[in-house]
């Protein structure tokens, strides 16, 4: 601290302080201590309280407890002169402004349930975000714990002008950053100006509008208690390992654009506790000396063309910026953005065209590294509003590749085509659909960038297992259709390998650590038969990471002797998760979630449990946001099960799992399941009916209840004995 | 400092005390700094080269005037000069160690009656410090009420000095690589009292004769002193008192109130003085004081009996060991308690000069002339109201003219270990952390402790100011207990304002940012104990090394007069520091032992002793000891910025 800042930023928790009590006090007049309040759709009740304090306010008459405990953490104002030291007491006084103003936000709520939207994006009411749901969270948090999103930039108020707001927006999404905004500075708002400024602000452009004031900074600081709690396992009431899982995995820093008020410093103070430092345009005092931050705390007087590279030196943070030879902005943050109506040029596939796209081998002479060929009509060629057929081929070669990693190159068309601005990209294989911008034309963009983006990424990213690559972009109907029957067969090849592809054909199964940047005693066991829970690693795509990148943390565990054949134990796995998960976790099951369940970091698409009474399994996926028969809601469950511990009867996996042969085999297999999500059923409909075939129980998926027959463990039981269902005459699960 | 001629000598930096000295001798009164005039320090006792140990001497073996000259010397007994200087020399720190730990035991009798509630008007204060030492003993707290658990504590503590084997048990908080030196060397200390008691065995006539074997069981028993009595004395004083938090204390002659009735407590046990301060808001006392004519009641101190108060209270420092006897000469001190150590005798002549009533406490010490009240925990309470009722009526008594001097000096202390460790990141993220980053990043160049006395022989204060400014100025911080800390505070050292006009660039950068002088009040002698404490949280919190011996650390005694001082001296050294002593070394007698402290023992100890009365040449070879540290640990170069990735964030424990 200065004393400049320590005396302002005291004298902002003072405020903050004494304008909630007040609010609070007309509040309790108006709606009584019994009444119920908190954010929405979170099992964090309000999240920095309740990381910090163990706390869950959920009523009213909570309130008193925590101005009681601000009122003792909010020092009286520093001395003109001979003034005791003031580092401490302005931390926790900066503490104790969130507390408060998470109470005032929750009171907010309260008294105008519409004040901000409740989805991803801004509505025509509101461009303000408010807290993150835990579906949102658990979404986006994802992103933070893989490295696709090292961190979030908290930028509180407003830059001189639109042009220059988007400017810093931009650089900061280039950064793959995160960029939470809220407060004001003269009238202005940063999110505003980006919306003046025509960029799509909201979640999926990591563009978050949170609020309109200087309060809405604890949506920014719940956002990463929650990641403390959900992916790093880290209690409630665990002040120190929250603040200091932040510190180091969190890359995390306050921008404050425009004059720094009392209220503001107050916000920056609590910040520091994160080890989330300021980096300021205007010229306050500095803070330089480090140890509660990495590095600096306070620097300041940046301008705006540097505030970027500053603030992410400063916070002590690698970024990998992809360099991608394309007109447009490139990298993860542009992945959500959307091309709609007036804004699309150009359309391919979605229904209305074909649109395919196919990794396939050749040799090594075939294949001109970087040539990219575009035949047929072009950007140049069609006027905007144009539909046309597409085919992209990608012609790999290499020494050390392999047919198998056709598919794992293949998938990440998707996401590489999605990350350049102004196109967007859903879909894969056959139903690949693709618009083009006005904006991203305007900028120079060409079908053959995406061929090149093709050529880069895939050079980058899986250098290490191929050679050479080559793009031909079809979108003349013929060649197109031509195209896509080659592909089809290939896919049929595919899906026929791997479909049969058991843990019992291979001797090496591959870990993946890759969560334990947020989960550090997590290890998943990447198996044929199971991919691993986040739905995005299955065995070969963990082989292939192996290859690129031998360091890497995917990394082969030779299955050695079968311990257990029912539960799926092995002596190298268990061996190798020891060591992996840092001595917390000595046996894992790979086909069990009642005997040594396998750990989750709180990525799984899904959560299974049991249901004693029912005798069978419930799942539950993340997007579901209801009650389940097991008495919590998803995002309870994952809160339970997360951060890497292990906890029978628990289990986090893949969707894709569900229908796999082993899925918890020692358990009874899908048999034992009696309740999903009606969503899900109908996203596996076909392999369900498949995998119920196979087990010799035809019709099993609709022994299964679902939340619109059941929603509690008794109307599940009513259900299933109506059915028949298998699990009830099975041997008692527990 | 000589004095030159014709000009008036030089006696103090501090005005107050230079305006009372000429006061006291207009009004000729005698005082120590006169009776220093008079009486020059003995040639042959000031190396230590006589041994008066048995009746067959004293010995004087003074070394020759003349180089060349030099022939092996031995008294009758033919006990060589360097086990003569060595047995001296070992017996300062065994009645060193002797005097902080009978304070302890006091202390610990004290809290065992407190925790049994036969003492009036105490209470276990710091319920989460008894948690705390309770664990270091090993007593069990686990749904047990916090009395019980203190009488558990009260118990072992009292149990720690009449040990006979094993170990004490606050050895197992030194750093893990010190507590193997230790018991490499056989110098753990078993017992407390068993190592002095030892020490003046191995002194008699005739036993121990070899200067190097006596030096290990000095070091056993200095060491029963640091890690010993004086962190037990620490630890349950702010049991019961409160662990010190920073607050706002004054400094100087300039605190005392010509209208008000002027209590001094002086000396070094805090136990009247907190009963003192509870009795100075007794309404019956202020309306006594009313009664009398005065304003109110002024409770002052002096010495350590001072810092106790001082940071648990901000009762004002009247000022420090020199100034004893000039509080008096103001004639507005209308009684000064004493109970032990550091108080002259001299005292009682001078009270007799104005209205003071001198009053001893301590069934331990008394003073002829002086009168004994003697205090018990039992009723302390009412001998507290009794000593300021006896105060309060003597107001009226005051015969001479007041001269109350207008120097007085606000300051910042009370910087226990616990609070530094708050201090440095808040409720939420204390720690250490802090401080050992800007140690490491080179903000801070390393940490001093600068401790003691004062001495009539040296210019009160200027030897200890003279260090201190120098060492901040090179971004030194310095930790700083007993006289030497009040040295500072009347000299401005102890405000956060001190940084930016004394530090350097880097530490005043720290001090800015934690809101912290660039000299932190740790306590009392006794509490020197809190920076050993601090150097192993330094060690502990990771980055510096692991040990005390691999911090950029130095200690320094500038002013040193007692044998408590040499006691803490050879426990620092013993603990990996090198300490510099300034104004007289008592070991001069004999160049062998000289060397086997001042070198030797640093291939034992990692930490060695060093003389130099010059303060601005000390500071600087605690400075290069710093460097030397500093590149041991490969801090003398400059750090590049590590920015992290996703894979450096993997491999995070």
């Amino acid at each position: 601290m200065s004393k400049i800042i320590a005396s302002a930023a005291i004298r902002g928790a003072h405020k903050i302080f004494d304008k909630v009590d007040a609010k609070y006090k007309e509040v309790l007049e108006k709606y009584g201590p019994d009444q119920e309040v908190g954010f929405p759709n979170t099992a964090y009740y309000l999240p920095i309280i309740y990381a910090m304090t163990g706390i869950g306010v959920s009523k009213l008459q909570d309130f008193d407890q925590i101005l009681n405990l601000c009122r003792r953490l909010i020092p009286p104002p520093v001395r003109e002169k001979t003034h005791l030291p003031y580092l401490a007491p302005t931390l926790d006084a900066g503490m104790a402004t969130f507390f408060v103003e998470e109470l005032y936000e929750a009171m907010r709520y309260l008294e105008n349930p519409d004040c901000y939207a409740t989805g991803e994006d801004q509505t025509d009411k509101t461009i303000w975000l408010g807290a993150a749901s835990d579906l949102i969270f658990r979404k986006r948090g994802v992103e933070f714990v893989d490295g696709t999103a090292p961190g979030f930039a908290a930028i509180v108020g407003a830059a001189p002008d639109a042009q220059t707001a988007a400017k810093i927006a931009l650089e900061l999404q280039e950064k793959n950053l995160y960029v939470f905004m809220c407060g004001e500075n003269g009238g202005k708002r940063f999110s505003e100006q980006l919306a003046e400024a025509g960029v799509q602000v909201g979640w999926p452009t990591r563009l978050v509008s949170f609020g309109p004031d200087i309060y809405q900074a604890v949506f920014a600081i719940g956002f990463a208690c929650r990641v403390a709690m959900a992916f790093g396992g880290v209690k409630p009431g665990d002040f120190r390992r929250n603040l200091i899982y932040n510190k180091d995995r969190t890359y995390a820093f306050v921008m404050a654009l425009g004059e720094v008020t009392d209220e503001w410093y107050a916000n920056a103070a609590g910040c520091i506790n994160w080890g989330f430092p300021t980096i300021a345009d205007t010229p306050i005092p500095e803070v330089l000396p480090t140890g509660i931050c990495t590095y600096e705390h306070v620097v300041s007087n940046i301008p705006h063309d540097h505030i970027v590279q500053k603030a992410v030196e400063v916070r002590g943070l690698k970024v990998q910026v992809a360099k991608v030879p394309v007109p447009v902005s490139y990298g993860p943050a542009f992945e959500g953005e959307r091309v709609r109506g007036e804004d699309i040029y150009l359309e391919m596939g979605g229904g209305k065209t074909v649109a395919v796209e196919w990794t396939t081998t050749k040799r090594m002479e075939e294949v001109e590294d970087g040539k990219v060929e575009v035949v047929g009509p072009d950007v140049g060629d069609v006027k905007a509003g144009t539909r046309l057929h597409f085919a992209m081929l990608a012609e790999v070669a290499g020494r050390n590749f392999q047919e198998d990693f056709e598919p794992i190159l293949e998938r990440q068309n998707h996401h590489l085509i999605n990350q350049a601005q102004g196109i967007m990209h859903i879909g894969q294989r056959d139903i690949a659909w693709i618009r083009v911008s006005k904006q991203a034309v305007e900028k120079g963009f060409k079908l053959e960038h995406i061929g090149k983006i093709i050529h880069a990424k895939y050079h980058q990213d899986f250098g290490a297992i191929f050679d050479k690559v080559q793009v031909k972009i079809y979108t003349e109907e013929a060649k197109v259709r031509e195209v896509l029957e080659q592909a089809r067969a290939s896919y049929n090849h595919r899906d026929a390998r791997v479909e049969n592809m058991t843990d019992e054909t291979v001797d090496t199964f591959y870990s993946c650590t890759l969560c334990q940047s947020f989960a550090p005693s997590h290890v998943c066991v990447v198996a044929p038969e199971r991919t691993g829970l986040c739905g995005a690693y299955n065995w070969l795509d963990c082989r292939a990471a192996f290859e690129i990148n031998p360091e890497g943390p995917n990394q082969p565990i030779q299955k050695g002797e079968m311990l257990d054949e029912r539960y799926g134990q092995f002596k190298g796995c268990n061996d190798f998760v020891i060591k992996a998960s840092r001595q917390k976790v000595t046996n894992v099951s790979l086909y069990s979630l009642m005997v040594d369940p396998m750990t989750t970091c709180g990525c799984c698409e899904c959560i299974a449990a049991v249901l004693p009474m029912a005798n069978g399994l419930m799942t539950v996926d993340r997007d579901y946001t209801g009650m389940t028969p097991c008495g919590m809601k998803f995002t309870t469950l994952a809160g339970s099960v997360g951060g890497g511990a292990q906890s029978p009867g628990f289990l986090g996996h893949s969707k894709y799992n569900i229908t796999q042969r082993k899925f918890v085999k020692g358990d009874g297999g899908l048999a034992r399941m009696v309740w999903m999500p009606k969503r899900l059923k109908e996203e596996l409909h076909d392999r369900l009916v498949k995998r119920g075939e196979e087990l010799g129980i035809p019709g099993l998926i609709d022994m299964i209840a679902d939340e619109t027959v059941a929603t509690t463990e008794d109307e599940v039981i009513a259900y299933i004995t109506e059915k028949g269902h298998p699990a009830l005459t099975m041997e008692s699960i527990l | 400092m000589a004095d030159e001629k014709g000009k008036e000598k030089i006696r103090s930096i501090d005005n107050a005390a230079i305006t009372l000295i000429e006061k006291a001798q207009k009004e000729n009164v005698s005082t120590v700094f006169f009776r220093a005039d008079e009486l020059k320090p003995c040639p042959i006792g000031v190396e230590e080269s006589c041994c008066k140990i048995c009746g067959m001497g004293p010995c004087r073996l003074p070394r020759p005037k003349k180089a060349g000259e030099e022939k092996d010397r031995a008294g009758v007994c033919g006990a060589t000069i360097e086990t003569i200087v060595a047995r001296n020399f070992a017996r300062k720190i065994a009645a060193g160690t002797a005097s902080h730990s009978d304070h302890a035991r006091e202390v610990a009798e004290t809290f065992l009656k407190t925790a049994q509630d036969e003492a009036q008007g105490f209470a276990i204060k710091d319920e989460v410090k008894l948690l705390e030492v309770a664990l270091d003993y090993g007593i069990e707290t686990e749904g047990r009420e916090s009395r019980e658990i203190a009488i558990d504590v009260g118990k072992k503590a009292l149990e720690q000095f009449g040990k006979q084997d094993g170990e004490l048990v606050y050895i197992k908080k030194a750093p893990l690589k010190r507590q193997e030196i230790w018991r490499k060397l056989g110098v753990v200390p078993r017992g407390i009292d068993r190592e002095v008691v030892e020490m003046m065995h191995r002194t008699h006539m005739g036993v121990d004769q070899d200067y190097k074997h006596l030096m290990l069981q000095a070091t056993r028993t200095a060491l029963a002193d640091g890690w010993g009595g004086s962190m037990i004395s620490t630890d349950l004083q702010d049991i019961m008192f409160g662990t010190p938090v920073p607050i706002l204390g004054t400094f100087n002659t300039g605190v005392f109130k010509e209208d008000q009735v002027n209590i001094v407590v002086h000396g070094h046990e805090p136990f009247l003085p907190e009963l003192l301060v509870t009795a100075t808001h007794d309404p019956e006392m202020k309306a006594l004081a009313e009664k009398v004519g005065a304003k109110g009641i002024n409770l002052t101190g002096m010495c350590c009996s001072a810092n106790e108060v001082l940071m648990r209270h901000g009762i004002p420092c009247a000022g420090n060991f020199l100034q004893q006897e000039l509080a008096l000469v103001t004639g507005a001190v209308e009684l000064m308690t004493v109970d032990v150590q550091c108080q002259m005798q001299g005292l009682q002549d001078v009270s007799e000069c104005y209205h003071t009533k001198l009053v001893t406490t301590s069934d331990r010490a008394k003073i002829e002339g002086a009168i004994h009240i003697e205090f018990h925990p039992e009723n302390g309470l009412d001998t507290a109201k009794k000593i300021l009722r006896m105060a309060i009526e003597n107001y009226p008594n005051r015969r001479h003219a007041v001269y109350i001097p207008a120097e007085t000096q606000d300051a910042v202390v009370g910087f226990s270990h616990e609070t530094i460790n708050y201090l440095l990141g808040g409720l939420f993220r204390a720690s250490y952390k802090p401080l050992n980053d800007n140690i490491i990043n080179g903000r801070i160049r390393g940490v001093a402790g600068v401790v003691g006395c004062n001495n009539v022989r040296t210019v009160h204060d200027s030897a200890h100011i003279a260090m201190v400014k120098e060492l901040i100025k090179n971004d030194v911080i310095v930790l700083t207990t007993g006289c030497a800390a009040m040295a500072c505070g009347k000299a401005g050292l102890l405000t956060p304002e001190a940084a930016r006009l004394y530090a350097g660039s880097g530490l005043a950068e720290v001090c800015e940012a934690v809101g912290i002088p660039p000299v932190l009040h740790m306590g009392a002698c006794v509490d020197n104990s809190r920076i050993l404490i601090a150097a192993t949280a330094l060690v502990k919190e990771g980055g510096l090394g692991d040990d005390i011996s691999d911090l950029p650390a130095a200690g320094a005694a500038p002013e040193w007069m007692s044998e408590k001082a040499l006691a803490i001296g050879q426990y620092f050294v013993a603990s990996g520091v090198y300490t510099v002593f300034g104004t007289t070394w008592p070991t001069l007698g004999s160049e062998k032992v000289t060397k086997h402290l001042f070198e030797e023992h640093e291939e034992l100890y990692k930490g060695m002793w060093a003389y130099e009365p010059d303060p601005i040449k000390a500071a600087g070879m605690m400075i290069a000891h710093i460097d030397k540290k500093r590149k041991a640990l490969g801090l003398d170069k400059a750090r590049e910025r590590v920015l992290y990735d996703m894979a450096m964030r993997r491999a995070l424990d």
